[in-house]
């Protein structure tokens, strides 16, 4: 038997009250672990970003369109290099569950725009080419089980056609991926033609225009430039880098952070609290045992180590199967939500911060009864047996 | 009067004649403490001197201050004042840590109730002190198993508390008490709670320890016919040594 034998042999003593606060420690660490991973989901769809693009959009609200005929005056400005844009096209594949990510773009321009997507030359020469074309990453492929040439009926949230009709037939010509292969999005792009030519409402507008600058020092310049083009017309614009862009989005985005937290702050303390009450129950209970350790030449601050032990390897051990847990449920609920179309990842700093957190959890809750079993006398605790 | 000087006038000896050498001084020790708003003097001016080997019974009724006596040569509670050599060192002076050690070292403790930890089987409860050395654990698992089969438990070892008779558990706490080859054992009531025949099955594993092992015993009972075990049987009354008989 080694000294953390003993400890662990102390937390058996009521099997049933024990195993039940390993559960909820164990819920907790599971709750923490998926919260963290879906918030880090949240916030890495901002993370893609250069210093040498710049985002145009509506000044007023980000869902108002802009004319497409901003974007020669946008691309004359000095010291842009290129222009395209995107627009949001809400869409649902199959039933109402398989929400998708879907923008119109201009194939070429958009793919010119982001080198960190890569797409064989034939596929994106077929994009450009096909007027019903699309283009899927290929982890969005393998989940819808979508192979290259197929027709995808998508059902429009925003955009009927001009026949009334919503359902819209994109030809998938290609696949493309993410040049880092932690980066996944589950976006479909189709021609921005088709949307022009087809679309009930909308035509001749675009959602925002992404801009390529010469030289990233000059954002400040040329984002002033493009604005004051359009200061005085019915579609004043606001440019911003895609980093400050992505910053205000992560603003938005930290509300469900804010959220997300004070679930699991409230979480937390339950699990403090209970668990503290369990492990003063426990202290009380064997009192005169940790007496009898200190007449066998247990020292007091071994005796308080082993009450301590307890309690963090009790917190600790909840805390590291309820981030295993995570771990494997992760991809579990990624399969499972298609709003996160697959692209759900845990990130180890949040397994880190997990077990952090689950050990000094443990620390908290055994401080209190160490302290007590530290100061107890041995004759004291004798009385009690 | 010192009880080795007690024992010795009983014996026909003159102070200065003993050939074993003290391995338990206590020189004019008092202890003392207030209960509510009461002062109450639990041991008045004690000297007391036990020779390496002894086997000392303390007899006394309730309240006469045994258990409080064997505490202090324990090492688990501090005199009041006045002085405690127990294994050559001067408790008195030492800080909680050192005594922990000292104590690790020099005492086996045996209970009335045994005090076994019910979680952990005989032979974890007897490895419990051995926990404290440099012993492996392999070493750490033959000690005890070693220690188990001087008390005739070895065939029990996987046992907890729960699942063995009285006797038993009691032999278990002295094997505990042993294992670490303390040269002191101090017995609180070992036989207070076990029927006249484990009681005897108890003393006769302490008589073997005194006389085949050379440990000094020092016991607190009650029980007249454990105290015969004992080679010397001292009496306190009121907080003072009224007298001893071989």
């Amino acid at each position: 038997m080694s000294p953390v034998g003993l400890v662990w042999a102390n937390l058996h003593r009521r099997p049933v009250r024990t195993y039940l606060t390993l559960f909820s420690v164990l819920v907790a660490f599971l709750l923490f672990t998926m919260l963290r991973t879906m918030a880090v989901w949240f916030t890495s769809s901002t993370d893609i970003t250069a210093a040498d693009r710049l985002l145009v959009t509506a000044k007023y609200s980000i869902i108002e369109s802009l004319p497409i005929s901003q974007q020669s005056a946008i691309l004359a400005v000095d010291g842009v290099e290129a222009v395209t844009h995107q627009s949001w096209f809400g869409g649902i594949y199959q039933d109402r569950s398989q929400s998708i990510f879907i923008y119109p773009v201009e194939p070429r321009a958009y793919f010119d725009m982001y080198p960190e997507m890569i797409i064989a030359p034939e596929q994106l020469d077929a994009f450009q080419n096909t007027r019903t074309g699309a283009v899927a990453p290929a982890d969005m492929l393998e989940r819808y089980g979508w192979g290259i040439g197929d027709k995808i009926p998508i059902e429009a949230d925003i955009y009927p056609q001009q026949d009334g009709n919503r359902l819209w037939e994109f030809d998938l010509v290609g696949s493309y991926r993410w040049k880092d292969e932690d980066t996944s999005q589950p976006l479909l792009l189709f021609h921005y033609d088709y949307f022009a030519e087809a679309a009930a409402f909308g035509r001749g507008t675009v959602g925002w225009y992404t801009v390529r600058i010469a030289d990233p020092e000059r954002a400040p310049e040329v984002a002033v430039a493009i604005d004051a083009l359009f200061e005085n017309s019915q579609n004043p614009t606001k440019t911003a880098t895609e980093d400050e862009f992505a910053r205000a989005f992560a603003a938005q985005i930290g509300d469900i952070g804010l959220i997300a937290n004070s679930i699991l702050s409230a979480v937390f303390f339950t699990i403090l609290v209970l668990t503290a009450v369990v492990m003063h129950w426990a202290f009380r209970e064997r009192i005169a045992e940790l007496g009898v350790l200190k007449t066998l030449g247990f020292s007091d601050r071994r005796v308080a180590g082993i009450v301590l032990g307890e309690s963090v390897l009790l917190c600790g051990l909840g805390g590291l199967l309820g981030v295993g847990f995570g771990i494997v449920g992760t991809p579990l609920m990624s399969t499972m939500v298609p709003q996160f179309g697959g692209g759900l990842r845990l990130d180890w700093n949040t397994v880190w911060h997990g077990l952090g957190v689950a050990v000094l959890l443990g620390a908290l809750v055994g401080i209190a009864p160490a302290l007590l079993a530290r100061r107890l006398t041995i004759a004291e605790a004798l009385r009690r047996s | 009067m010192p009880l080795n000087r007690v024992l010795w006038q009983a014996e026909g000896r003159e102070e200065g004649e003993s050939q074993l050498a003290s391995i338990i001084e206590l020189h004019e020790v008092e202890k003392s403490f207030v209960k509510g708003r009461e002062f109450v003097e639990v041991l008045v001016g004690l000297d007391l001197r036990i020779d390496e080997g002894d086997f000392v019974a303390l007899m006394g009724p309730s309240g006469s201050g045994k258990t409080t006596l064997l505490n202090l040569i324990g090492g688990i509670d501090k005199a009041t004042s006045g002085e405690v050599v127990v294994a050559g060192k001067e408790l008195g002076g030492m800080s909680s840590g050192e005594l922990a050690r000292w104590r690790a070292a020099n005492i086996g403790f045996v209970f009335q109730f045994y005090n076994l930890l019910p979680v952990l089987t005989a032979q974890r409860n007897v490895e419990l002190p051995l926990l404290l050395t440099k012993l492996s654990a392999v070493q750490r698992r033959k000690n005890a198993l070693t220690a188990l089969e001087v008390v005739g438990l070895s065939d029990r070892a996987k046992h907890k508390p729960g699942e063995l008779s009285g006797g038993q558990q009691q032999r278990v706490a002295i094997a505990r008490a042993i294992v670490a080859d303390a040269p002191i054992l101090v017995c609180d009531e070992p036989t207070g709670d076990l029927d006249r025949d484990n009681a005897d099955e108890i003393l006769d594993l302490l008589d073997i320890l005194s006389r085949d092992h050379g440990k000094t015993i020092v016991m607190v009972t009650h029980d007249p016919k454990a105290a015969s075990h004992a080679k010397r049987v001292a009496s306190l009354d009121k907080g003072q040594l009224a007298g001893a008989a071989a």
